[in-house]
């Protein structure tokens, strides 16, 4: 038999936009647009094929294969077309060209707790999910225990779910999932569920299912997980396969190169309100140090935050500034470009002009996790010329930063590199 | 010829876009009966979770129905009935397999959209869904019969050996229900008209359906057989004649079952068309 398990080819999923975007179309959209279509049939005596910018490539010309026992990362950004792989590798969709061939029973963690019915026990919940992952039911009950132990939460398997914290929810569910043993594994960021010392247990589970010989596809934003679990990865990008590689060049690759989207914004004429004038914001953006807009950046290195504007007319007092907030909005920090006395002297009067603010964030102050970054432009006490509570996102990754070879989470907003010292007394 | 393209070596799967039509692959059901069966058993285990009186609702639901269609057709409008039975379990009768097939039809047609967290989440033959809503009415349906039993024991009606075709009228209600169910389960992961338009279908259906009255009341014999074009009515004779012993539907319920067949057969081959894209457009 072929040390093949997952053999990928030509591989291309196209979606309907129209499918997407209204999603619940009725019947009387279709009638109106059979008999519109019909028309212009009688018309032309023929139809126009499909309308191209009616549909979209999630995946297009994707091929790979994923040997026997091997963990391959899956890596991209939200909308590469990492969840439409996974969904066509556990069957839920249908490719539309190009084909998968699979040597195994194949099963999908796709999102844990598929299936949890709130109304039912613990118990209940468990052989259910089990039934709804794949599981026979001796299989469930000969595992039952071990679900149980593993998920922490025996004192309340026979409450209704419903009554569970998200917590035990979670747990719970991680737990029947982690039981199933398929051998191949897709997984997708089930990772991220639970506290701490759950997550751990969840990464060494995945470690153990690795070490059985079982071929894992693993779907991941946290590199640092992505740098552990697996040996090599492949980088998606709007849907098309860009890498495959070592998972550590694979995601030196995806750190460092074409996510400029998602770090910076610009606001068009539109969208900025009349009272902001004559503050004009064009643009803002993230830069690593090499001045390339990023959207991830790493821990270990400085970044630089850019706002672009234009004053169409003086402003007396003006201050540009941030916010930084956690994904979860806690506040991290506030910062103006006018906060310090000698900058306020020199730009009490700020003339008509193009400008940009630009301001850097040292290196080692950022924990991992996912950020967004709000402006701010305004006179103290005064006016408050334009604001965006939520002007761009993105993600911090930890590789570098002390501690990591700790395979946990380190709790906290901010991971200085603090200076120790240890002296025998 | 797909089928056989599909399956090249054993444990191997080959997915590629499907084009034209499919094998029906049925046995694909029977290799996840287990699932069938969790999904049948969640039904039926969170119907009458909080409720104050639980399972007395699938008591007392017809037997509430029974007493108004009694007083109301049977005494002050005086409609007739078969053989002189009296009015109550005449009704009553034809209730339980009218109940137990709209409820199914209810459910099944809904299945899909009301289970879109699995249909795009997991893998599993689609089918599963629509069948597994049919059966839990089944449970109702059984509680129910207890009542009946009683009913008729209070009137003196002695059951006879014909009560050993009800299953198989029970099997034909339900197999109606998942025919009609297949197609409108389907039809609503896009149109979500036909969520709105099921009430009425069934609210149709029952005056369509000898519940309230006698089949007899349709004039010629050639007209019975267009009436048995709609296979409850079929059903709710043979009801009838099982625990009443009224006339015998034969011919009627021969037409029931072909119409039954035709649909069931249709629908499943437009749901397995279907099929593959209710992940995507659910």
């Amino acid at each position: 038999m072929s040390k093949v398990s997952v053999r990928v080819e030509q591989l291309g999923k196209c979606y309907r936009i129209g499918a997407l975007t209204q999603r619940h179309d009725t019947l009387r959209d279709q009638l109106v647009d059979f008999s519109s279509r019909l028309v212009g049939r009688l018309r032309r005596r023929r139809t126009a094929g499909p309308d191209p910018a009616n549909y979209v490539w999630a995946l297009r010309d994707i091929s790979f294969e994923v040997e026997r026992g091997q963990v391959l990362g899956v890596i991209g950004r939200n909308g590469a077309g990492k969840s439409t792989l996974l969904k066509i590798l556990s069957r839920i969709t249908d490719p539309t060209e190009g084909s998968v061939t699979i040597r195994g029973r194949v099963g999908s963690l796709l999102e844990v707790g598929t299936g949890f019915h709130p109304e039912l026990t613990g118990r209940e919940n468990i052989f259910l999910n089990g039934a709804i992952l794949g599981m026979k039911r001796t299989e469930i009950a000969r595992k039952f225990d071990e679900i149980v132990d593993f998920s922490e939460v025996e004192k309340f398997i026979d409450t209704p779910v419903k009554r569970y914290s998200s917590g035990m929810y979670l747990r719970l569910a991680f737990a029947v999932a982690a039981h199933l043993e398929p051998e191949i594994l897709v997984v997708d960021e089930v990772l991220a569920v639970g506290d701490a010392e759950f997550q751990k247990k969840c990464l060494g589970k995945m470690g153990d299912v690795a070490q059985q010989g079982r071929t894992v596809l693993f779907v991941s934003h946290n590199m640092s997980a992505v740098l552990r679990l697996t040996q090599e990865a492949i980088v998606l990008e709007k849907g098309q396969l860009v890498m495959r590689a070592l998972s550590p060049e694979a995601v030196d690759f995806y750190l460092s190169s074409g996510h400029a989207r998602m770090g910076e914004r610009f606001w068009t004429e539109e969208e900025v309100p009349s009272q902001a004038a004559p503050f004009r914001p064009i643009a803002v953006r993230l830069l690593d140090k090499k001045g390339n807009v990023v959207d991830t950046v790493r821990s270990t290195e400085p970044i630089t935050l850019e706002w672009e504007y234009r004053l169409s007319a003086p402003i007396t007092g003006l201050r540009v500034g941030f916010y930084l907030n956690t994904a979860r909005a806690e506040a991290v920090l506030t910062s103006f470009d006018t906060d310090e006395a000698g900058m306020f002297e020199q730009y009490t009067n700020r003339a008509p002009g193009h400008y940009a603010s630009r301001c850097t964030i040292p290196a080692d102050i950022l924990n991992q996790g996912r950020y967004s970054i709000g402006v701010n432009a305004s006179t103290y006490h005064v006016k408050r010329y334009f604001q965006d509570e939520q002007a761009i996102e993105f993600n911090v990754d930890a590789s570098g930063a002390p501690g990591m070879q700790w395979h946990e989470p380190h709790p906290g907003v901010i991971r200085p590199r603090l200076e120790w010292s240890i002296d025998q007394i | 010829m797909e089928k056989q393209a599909l399956k090249t070596e054993a444990g191997t799967l080959i997915l590629r876009p499907a084009r034209g039509w499919m094998a029906l692959n049925l046995l694909d059901l029977w290799k996840y009966r287990e699932l069938l069966y969790f999904l049948t058993w969640r039904d039926i285990k969170v119907r009458y979770k909080q409720a104050a009186l639980g399972v007395a609702w699938a008591i007392l639901q017809p037997i509430m129905t029974m007493i108004i269609f009694s007083v109301i057709l049977g005494y002050l409008l005086g409609v007739p009935t078969d053989n002189d039975i009296p009015y109550p379990v005449f009704s009553f009768v034809a209730l339980l397999p009218w109940q137990l097939f709209a409820s199914a039809l209810q459910r099944t047609g809904v299945s899909l959209v009301g289970n879109a967290n699995l249909l795009t989440k997991v893998y599993f033959p689609r089918l599963v869904i629509p069948v597994s809503a049919v059966g839990a009415g089944l449970v109702d349906f059984l509680i129910s019969f207890v009542v009946l039993i009683g009913l008729m024991l209070f009137y003196k009606i002695e059951l006879t050996w014909n009560v050993l075709w009800l299953p198989l009228l029970v099997l034909l209600a339900l197999l109606t229900a998942v025919a009609v169910g297949l197609w409108l389960a389907a039809l609503n992961v896009q149109y979500r008209d036909v969520q709105q338009m099921i009430p009425f279908i069934i609210q149709a259906w029952f005056y369509a359906s000898p519940v309230v009255y006698s089949s007899t009341i349709i004039p010629s014999e050639n007209w019975q057989l267009v009436y048995a074009l709609n296979p409850m009515a079929g059903v709710i004779q043979g009801f009838r004649w099982a625990l009443l012993g009224t006339q015998a539907p034969d011919a009627s319920l021969a037409v029931s079952s072909i119409v039954v067949l035709l649909l069931l057969v249709s629908g499943l081959y437009f749901f397995k068309r279907m099929e593959r894209t209710f992940a995507d457009i659910v």
